[in-house]
């Protein structure tokens, strides 16, 4: 890419594999994994923080030589809080329903801990341009771990894709379903998605054995 | 009080903040691999979420959801100020979390040391914002409500913390296939920890149906009760068993 250097490329490009915030750095669960069930949420809570921590990474980053050390976490929760409206309004403006999904975890966004992470590991100490690439990265990387757990869980759960059946009709018994298939209806519930976190983390672990904790 | 005492088994064990909404998981995961660890965040969380959810609830009731601003005059009926509730809360929350620590340091220094570094961290602990966020959702009707809400809460939360502490005390001496050791095995442990406790769901009917506790056939009750006993006696058995490794 003419565009970015190497390095910057990798701001972006590390987050998404070895350096995952969720499978790695272990940031960002919470707000995360109850609205995993279907595809189509998991896809815009995964916008919603790619904006808020794009835009939050640059303002933090203008602004990191005129905060006071000691109260930078309180002007960091109010930018991500005036962000997070901005993304609730609009939300609730052209997207009602799914704003209604998502309920309070629109909100949750705020204390998103990989928001907070990435301004105080690096937004503190980086020029905006960086800031903004390295949180476009992060978003990323949770965003791809999102919409891998929604994918499975919307599929195996109520085989559908963003609420259109791609497995055939499970009362008319058709396409898969006419050979026995059932939906897993235990993917929909919320402690599934820990489990196929699990799983993900087991994959990934195992091919880069780099990854793996010590004991 | 029938209300408030099933508000606060539903908080505790039906909606559990770790295992049914997923709050609070960063600090979960991160500070969960000592018991002595565990309980000191958790008994801060069941403080802060004890001061904050009312805090946010007169916050809610008079100056932010539809209608609240009335009492200062029938011309400011008509204000919705539901929108500032993210920023309100959340700084109600931060200054909270600072003065508390303030008052704890000055009052209990004894208390201080042993909450002292899970306090600041606790500002931007989900599970804390999460309860303000679902007792203005869930619509909780009155501050003694709100107050229950905020310790039940917080108390589901203590439950869940120390329970997967004392798993991975325990956990360290298995042998659990590599690429799984840390994060991996602890993800899936609280997955079948949340269906556990997806089962207390039976103590009463649906969310928004009216709770109906003659319902709930004896049989049933027995089944949880024994269930409960069952955990217990798994958690009382996995503490002896670290007392006596630590000898």
């Amino acid at each position: 890419m003419a565009l970015l250097s190497k390095k910057d490329a990798n701001l972006i490009l590390d987050p998404l594999a070895d350096n995952n915030p969720i499978t790695i750095q272990v940031l960002g669960i919470c707000s995360a994994l109850a609205i995993t069930a279907e595809l189509k949420a998991s896809l815009v809570m995964a916008i919603s923080v790619i904006f808020v921590l794009g835009v939050g990474n640059v303002v933090i980053s203008l602004m990191r030589n005129v905060i006071p050390s000691k109260i930078r976490i309180i002007v960091q929760l109010i930018v991500v809080a005036t962000l997070v409206i901005i993304v609730d309004q609009v939300l609730k403006a052209f997207a009602y329903e799914l704003s209604k999904t998502l309920s309070v975890f629109v909100g949750l966004i705020i204390t998103n801990c990989i928001i907070m992470g990435r301004f105080e590991a690096f937004a503190l100490g980086n020029g905006p341009w960086k800031s903004f690439l390295d949180g476009i990265g992060n978003a990323l990387g949770y965003g791809v771990i999102l919409i891998i757990v929604g994918f499975f869980r919307e599929l195996l759960g109520s085989g559908t894709l963003f609420g259109i059946p791609v497995l055939g009709d499970p009362i008319a018994k058709t396409g898969l379903y006419a050979t026995g298939y059932e939906n897993n209806g235990f993917m929909i519930i919320p402690p599934a998605a820990l489990i196929v976190v699990g799983i993900i983390i087991w994959v990934q672990r195992s091919r880069n054995k780099a990854l793996i904790e010590e004991a | 009080m029938l209300e408030h005492l099933e508000l606060f088994f539903k908080s505790i064990f039906i909606d559990n903040m770790v295992f049914a909404v997923f709050l609070g998981m960063c600090s979960y995961l991160a500070v969960s691999k000592k018991v002595s660890t565990a309980v000191g965040l958790g008994a801060a969380v069941i403080f802060v979420l004890a001061v904050t959810v009312p805090l946010n609830w007169l916050l809610d009731q008079y100056l932010l959801r539809d209608g609240a601003l009335v009492w200062l005059g029938p011309e400011y009926a008509d204000y919705n100020l539901s929108f500032l509730s993210f920023i309100l809360f959340i700084a109600t929350i931060a200054t909270m979390v600072q003065l508390v620590e303030i008052v704890v340091e000055k009052f209990s220094p004894s208390l201080y040391n042993s909450l002292g570094i899970f306090l600041p961290l606790i500002a931007v602990n989900c599970a804390i914002l999460g309860g303000s966020l679902f007792m203005q959702a869930r619509e909780i009707p009155s501050l003694g409500l709100a107050l229950n809400y905020g310790v039940s809460s917080g108390i589901g939360w203590f439950l869940a913390i120390l329970a997967i502490a004392a798993i991975r005390e325990k956990i360290r001496y298995s042998n659990v296939p590599a690429p799984l050791r840390g994060l991996g095995i602890t993800f899936i442990i609280t997955g079948l920890m949340g269906i556990g406790f997806q089962s207390f769901g039976g103590m009463l009917t649906g969310d928004n149906e009216a709770p109906e506790p003659t319902e709930n056939t004896t049989a049933e009750k027995t089944i949880e009760e024994k269930e409960i006993k069952k955990e217990i006696e798994a958690k009382e058995k996995a503490v002896s068993y670290n007392e006596v490794i630590n000898k």
